[in-house]
């Protein structure tokens, strides 16, 4: 088991460093180019909602992203410290919102729905989990790694 | 690397090339490269993405946010897109319902004649 945490301060431009780094050290430990894609736009969108809390709630705070790799997985957390609703529990889809309004000629032209960010991880990553408290989230994303995944079934048997 | 923009016109289309990463924090640029073509007249767009290398909710924002614009004129938005890791987030997202997306320049603006 071996961690590595970043922390930035809450400003788009440091969106990218994160995922610089978390695709960076994904790779390292070898996760697969493809998978690497979904990583890349997972850790996005979550340390983009991770900036976008902060900068409702609390602008100097530093997001922190911790990665976790154990023998057969890859544990990113994005962990935000805003005192703000996540959106995770609204009771419309947010991709019917976003259709919606790209359908219709809604005014307010460039606003996202809330929880689009969650639900494009959540099309992305099977193992997600989102931790609302009091006084911050967390979005965790687990990613297997190579060499320990879980066997094809039949795939070992002999062809003859 | 950051995002890259120029546009040129073609038959009725103006396509914008665009390149680099569209995310929370070069989005705005693309918003404001829409937007100085709608405002000069231009409604009928063509994106070219096929250079683009990273896009995100907020680039899909941005680009939604074209496609209300332009509709506002009668005009169109069309995405130029082979790549399987950007059409994933369209696919996800429901989007490709609402965009057409081509695989050459050529048929985007051809499309739009």
């Amino acid at each position: 088991m071996s961690t590595v945490e970043l922390r930035f301060t809450a400003v788009p431009a440091h969106v990218r460093t994160a995922r610089l780094v978390v695709v960076s050290l994904g790779r390292r430990l070898g996760v697969d180019e493809e998978l690497l894609d979904e990583v890349r736009l997972a850790v996005g969108e979550a340390a983009a909602r991770a900036v976008r809390r902060h900068q409702a709630s609390c602008p100097t705070a530093t997001v922190l992203v911790r990665m976790i790799a154990s023998e057969d997985r890859f544990v990113v957390e994005v962990a935000d410290c805003a005192a703000v609703p996540g959106g995770s529990s609204s009771e419309v889809d947010p991709l019917d919102v976003l259709a919606d309004h790209a359908s219709k000629g809604l005014e307010d032209d460039d606003a996202l729905p809330a929880g689009l960010d969650l639900a494009v991880i959540g099309g992305l990553v099977d193992d997600l989990s989102v931790h609302e408290a009091p006084d911050g989230s967390t979005v965790v994303m687990t990613w297997p790694l190579p060499g320990n995944r879980p066997p094809v079934v039949g795939a070992a048997q002999a062809s003859g | 690397m950051d995002l890259s923009l120029a546009h040129r016109f073609e038959g009725a289309a103006t396509v914008v090339e665009v390149g680099g990463e569209i995310d929370v924090y070069t989005a705005p640029k693309l918003r404001e490269e829409i937007i100085s073509l709608v405002e000069s007249g231009h409604y009928r767009l063509v994106l070219d993405m096929e250079d683009v290398e990273f896009l995100d909710s907020t680039g899909l924002g941005v680009l939604v946010g074209g496609l209300k614009r332009v509709r506002a004129h009668d005009g169109a938005l069309h995405l130029v897109c082979t790549q399987e890791r950007i059409l994933k987030i369209f696919r996800i997202t429901g989007l490709t319902k609402v965009f057409p997306i081509h695989a050459t320049v050529a048929a985007a603006v051809q499309a739009m004649e």
